[in-house]
């Protein structure tokens, strides 16, 4: 089944995959994460210090991007918004769509940390003279993030994968890469199954990130 | 120096302090025993403003407040006088022994570093536990966090230091340790109120013992006539119960 010619096409395709990886995909995940995560800060903070208006706010958006389907959001902001002219090339449109939904998962990870933070350790800052906030950035925050850890690490491997979706607004991402040399050489099933391994190994690589990130936070507590 | 009037709270439509009044002078130590669930750790929370009490006034150093209505400003104000000492500790669980003790004077108090060091250092070796100040909480004994507690609450300087049963979350050997450092605390002439179980130190230490129960102060009086000659029914019935429970005390 894997000819020569096979053997041949997969290493060829290797470095335009790969280099299409490290200068779409990887960037298109940190960004979207970033930004998701500063999102998902804002939410899960104006819910946690029950800023009126706001946690409402939060709690819908919430709701709206858990609860459609990420092709869905990337369709409507790249494909639907012309129409009511409003224009957005298809990578600021992926990061939008991808950092949006992180945010919404993220909010609820960061919020279920800080509530398991116990409120002694709120009323102890207070008694030590601090206020809301300064409890919230040097006390709290702190030990929630570190809860917080895996479960993010989580959403960001999660998001690696998810950036191919990105192939259906024309980010010519990794996998968009792969589906344009199998529908030029007809090797569907070699070059789809090349990609699969491609972001197994970024996958592999972020896991043994997060388990060298766990033991120094684990070592310093 | 601090004087509680007519203090009343409710949970729920329940009366959980009614009407309590008590008036504290400097050197003062209060130690207030009671059965479960008479208002003692509400009493010591209202007092504090970690909970709001539906009604009483506060004296407190020439800070005079309702108990209720007091605004953002007086609460800190008061706060700032005073120390809490929990059951549970709470210490910040990120931060070493020693950044325990002066977050509070670098945040709050905005001390320069090495002066706050300075002083949480002195109030580490108070407690005897100066070596331990690159510790974090999970690596200390209860009995050594609940110094550090109190290391904290000491740093600060306050006129007052309210316990809220700070050794009843420890194991029976840890208990000595804190209760030794109370009774220096004691002996160097800092104003406390503590809420116990702990007998022996109510009489020992305390310049007043009083019974709390249903939410009213039964009773008050040096210790040894509250222990020896108790004027209530309900105190003598109190310490009897106490006696049988805990044998070995008396
Ligand atoms: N936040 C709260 N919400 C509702 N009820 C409360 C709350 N805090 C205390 N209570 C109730 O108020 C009553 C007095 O509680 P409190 O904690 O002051 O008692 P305590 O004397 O400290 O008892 P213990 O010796 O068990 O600590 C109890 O019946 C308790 O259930
Ligand atoms: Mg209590």
């Amino acid at each position: 089944m894997f000819n020569e010619r096979v053997w041949k096409l997969l290493a060829d395709s290797l470095w335009p995959l790969l280099s299409k990886g490290l200068t779409v995909t990887i960037p298109l995940t940190l960004a979207s994460f970033t930004l998701g995560l500063a999102l998902a800060m804002v939410a899960a903070f104006v819910q946690v210090a029950k800023v009126p208006v706001l946690r409402r706010l939060a709690r819908f958006y919430i709701w709206v991007f858990r609860g459609t389907p990420m092709i869905v959001q990337l369709f409507i902001v790249f494909y639907g918004l012309p129409g009511l002219g409003v224009y957005v090339n298809s990578i600021p449109a992926a990061i939008i769509v991808f950092s949006l939904n992180t945010g919404a998962y993220a909010a609820e990870t960061v919020r279920a940390a800080i509530e398991s933070v116990p409120v002694g350790q709120f009323e102890a800052g207070y008694m030590v003279g601090m206020n809301y906030l300064q409890i919230m950035g040097r006390v709290v925050l702190p030990q929630a993030m570190r809860t917080a850890f895996p479960p993010l690490f989580n959403t960001l491997i999660g998001l690696v994968k998810d950036t191919s979706l990105a192939a259906n607004i024309t980010v010519v991402e990794m996998f968009r890469t792969a589906q344009l040399i199998a529908a030029r050489t007809y090797d569907v099933f070699a070059m789809y199954c090349e990609v699969a391994v491609l972001y197994l190994l970024f996958c592999t690589f972020l896991t043994w990130v997060q388990h060298v990130c766990e033991r120094k936070l684990e070592a310093g507590r | 120096m601090l004087k509680i009037e007519h203090l009343k709270k409710q949970f729920d439509g329940q009366a959980v302090l009614r009407d309590v009044s008590l008036e504290v002078d400097p050197g003062d130590v209060i130690t207030i025993l009671g059965p479960s669930g008479s208002g003692k750790t509400t009493l010591l929370r209202c007092v504090s403003f970690l909970e709001r009490a539906d009604a009483g006034t506060l004296d407190f150093d020439g800070i005079r407040t309702d108990l209720h209505g007091a605004d953002r400003r007086t609460v800190a104000a008061v706060r700032r006088k005073m120390g809490f000492v929990f059951q549970s500790y709470n210490l910040f669980s990120n931060m070493t022994a020693l950044r325990n003790v002066t977050e509070g004077l670098t945040v709050a108090r905005k001390l320069p570093k090495a002066e706050a060091e300075r002083r949480a250092m002195a109030a580490l070796e108070r407690v005897g536990l100066a070596d331990k100040r690159n510790a974090y909480p999970s690596q200390l004994s209860g009995g050594q966090q609940q110094r550090v507690a109190i290391a904290r609450a000491m740093a600060l300087e306050p006129d007052v230091i309210l316990f809220d049963e700070p050794t009843s979350a420890l194991d029976p050997e840890l208990v000595g340790e804190v209760l030794a450092v109370m009774r220096r605390l004691a002996e160097d002439g800092m104003t406390m109120l503590v809420v116990t179980h702990e007998l022996n130190f109510a009489r020992q230490v305390s310049t007043r013992t009083l019974l709390m129960d249903g939410g009213v102060i039964v009773e008050q009086a040096p210790p040894e006539q509250f222990f020896t000659h108790p004027q209530q029914e309900r105190t003598r019935q109190f310490l009897q119960s106490f006696r049988e429970r805990e044998g070995h005390v008396h």
